[in-house]
């Protein structure tokens, strides 16, 4: 396999099915991991309150809800708050809003990777997972537009394949691995010193 | 790829000089917002209206005001409710009222209110503490044609069984249902709620303080801006609250990332209530 880009975030989203997925994913991580994470799983807003729990249990970093004006820091997962959308502004900075929900979904996915893509360029991975939904496909396409990584969770591997199909339909040269093959990929990621795409202040 | 760096960059130029001309045709100054979020609501207008690019967009609202007005509706997110966030009002009635009970009268300002439903909310929370009578109410807004349906005070039926909700986790002391009157498909809040409430049109941006404020409302505003136009409006309460007076933001919302956190001090922390503290002495006034 290619060595991995230089990489300063991975975002993840995932929706039915992904608790477990994610929760898979981020015990691959290794303690002292050098890249921000940040991750959007749909859940029923009364739901919520229990993610970053569930998660941590999981996970050697720290995780954390996401608040506005938090710094995208690295080594760090942030979990986008339930009923809102989480934004990630050219300063890389989170950024939140109520307004209505897309592709059904609040938080959406897809507001989380196009923010993405324009704050980080080439420096991101956009990790897609199992899900009903078509949330997430036109991010990840913005993400590798954008001069980024696009990975989606192979179908056949999925609890819910809807989400990885669409994803793949919208983003063709995204690559296409297992779960347990995308947790060894995000492992082994690693920023690099020169950045092409400074963040803006 | 270099192709899709140097559009983002060019979009961003094009983004800017949008909200120049809006500000400098009608004083509406979004310049300060966060952008990423200001983006999304500009290519929507720029999608609905059939345009390529934000450039004709902008060529557009200064020629057409009726486009114009309409690009400002999108650039503002009304979505409130009554007695949303049903924790942080008990949290007031539990922690803010008490307080403001030992005064002989207070002074409210609803920075932000949209349609009413925080103004409405809050109102009746005042009367069943019987502090309505003496309180006066301001509730502010940017946009006029939300406030008129505030200063109404009718709204749809389909919203009434979830409001009732809210109000008993809230804490209510009686019957929802007491506060409005019915019609065939909407509610009207009843006068008595509207007493020693005053409606009107407020940029937090652009306009000035309103003073010896005893409690402050600005709930899910702040996180609309960015991180300058945050100190500067959070400069603004400071200014407005009189000692020891509450400052009460939305949920998601802190005072954490403010270079004027230090003047607050903490009363709840989840549920995002601060307090002015009173001002340190200056050294001069220290000497005399
Ligand atoms: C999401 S609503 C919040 C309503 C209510 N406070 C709540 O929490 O449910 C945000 C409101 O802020 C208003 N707003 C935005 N910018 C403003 C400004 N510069 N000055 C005053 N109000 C502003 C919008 O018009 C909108 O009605």
């Amino acid at each position: 396999m290619t060595s991995p880009p230089a990489t300063d975030a991975v975002v993840i989203g995932a929706s039915a099915g992904g608790l477990a997925a994610i929760g898979a994913l981020l015990s691959a991580l290794p303690a002292a991991y050098p890249l921000a994470v940040v991750v959007v799983q749909h859940i029923p807003a009364d739901a919520a309150d229990t993610l970053v729990r569930r998660f941590q249990r999981h996970c050697r970093l720290p995780v954390r809800e996401a608040e506005d004006k938090d710094t995208v820091e690295p080594g760090i997962v942030f979990i986008a708050p339930a009923d809102y959308h989480l934004m990630i502004e050219p300063d890389r900075r989170f950024s939140l809003s109520r307004e209505e929900r897309v592709n059904f979904s609040r938080p959406s996915i897809d507001i989380l990777f196009e923010t993405a893509a324009e704050a980080f360029c080439n420096r991101l991975v956009g990790v897609i997972l199992t899900g009903a939904s078509a949330d997430g496909a036109t991010g990840l396409a913005k993400i590798a537009a954008m001069g980024g990584t696009g990975v989606v969770q192979s179908p056949e591997t999925a609890e819910v394949d809807v989400m990885p199909r669409a994803a793949l339909a919208a983003c063709a040269g995204a690559r296409v691995l297992p779960l347990a093959a995308i947790g060894a990929f995000l492992a082994r990621l690693i920023p690099e010193s020169e950045a092409p795409c400074p963040p803006i202040s | 790829m270099t192709t899709d760096l140097v559009r983002m960059e060019n979009e961003r130029l094009e983004m800017r000089l949008l909200l120049e001309a809006i500000y400098q045709k009608s004083g509406y100054d979004f310049r300060g917002y966060a952008s990423a979020h200001i983006k999304r609501r500009l290519e929507h207008v720029r999608n609905r209206a059939g345009l390529a690019t934000f450039c004709e967009v902008t060529h557009r609202l200064i020629w057409d005001a009726e486009f114009f007005d309409s690009v400002l509706s999108a650039l503002s997110i009304n979505v409130t409710e009554m007695f949303r966030d049903p924790g942080f009002y008990r949290a007031v009635r539990e922690q803010v009222l008490p307080v403001l009970k030992t005064y002989p009268f207070i002074k409210v300002w609803h920075a932000g209110c949209a349609a009413g439903q925080e103004v409405y909310s809050m109102a009746i929370v005042l009367a069943e503490e019987g502090m309505k009578d003496r309180a006066q109410i301001y509730a502010t807004d940017i946009n006029p044609p939300v406030l008129e349906i505030a200063r109404r005070g009718i709204y749809p039926l389909d919203a009434v069984r979830h409001y009732t909700a809210n109000y008993q986790k809230a804490g209510g002391a009686s019957s929802f249902s007491e506060y409005y009157t019915a019609d065939y498909d909407s509610v009207a809040v009843k006068t008595a709620l509207k007493q020693n409430v005053l409606f009107s049109p407020h940029n937090l941006v652009t306009d000035g303080i309103f003073g010896e404020m005893h409690v402050i409302f600005c709930r899910n505003v702040l996180i609309y801006f960015g991180d300058d136009l945050q100190n500067k409006v959070i400069k603004l309460f400071l200014d407005s609250l009189c000692n020891g007076g509450f400052l009460c933001l939305g949920t998601k919302e802190s005072l954490r990332f403010s270079e004027h956190a230090d003047a607050f001090e903490v009363v709840d922390a989840r549920e995002k209530i601060y307090r002015k503290r009173p001002a340190l002495p200056t050294p001069e006034a220290e000497a005399e």
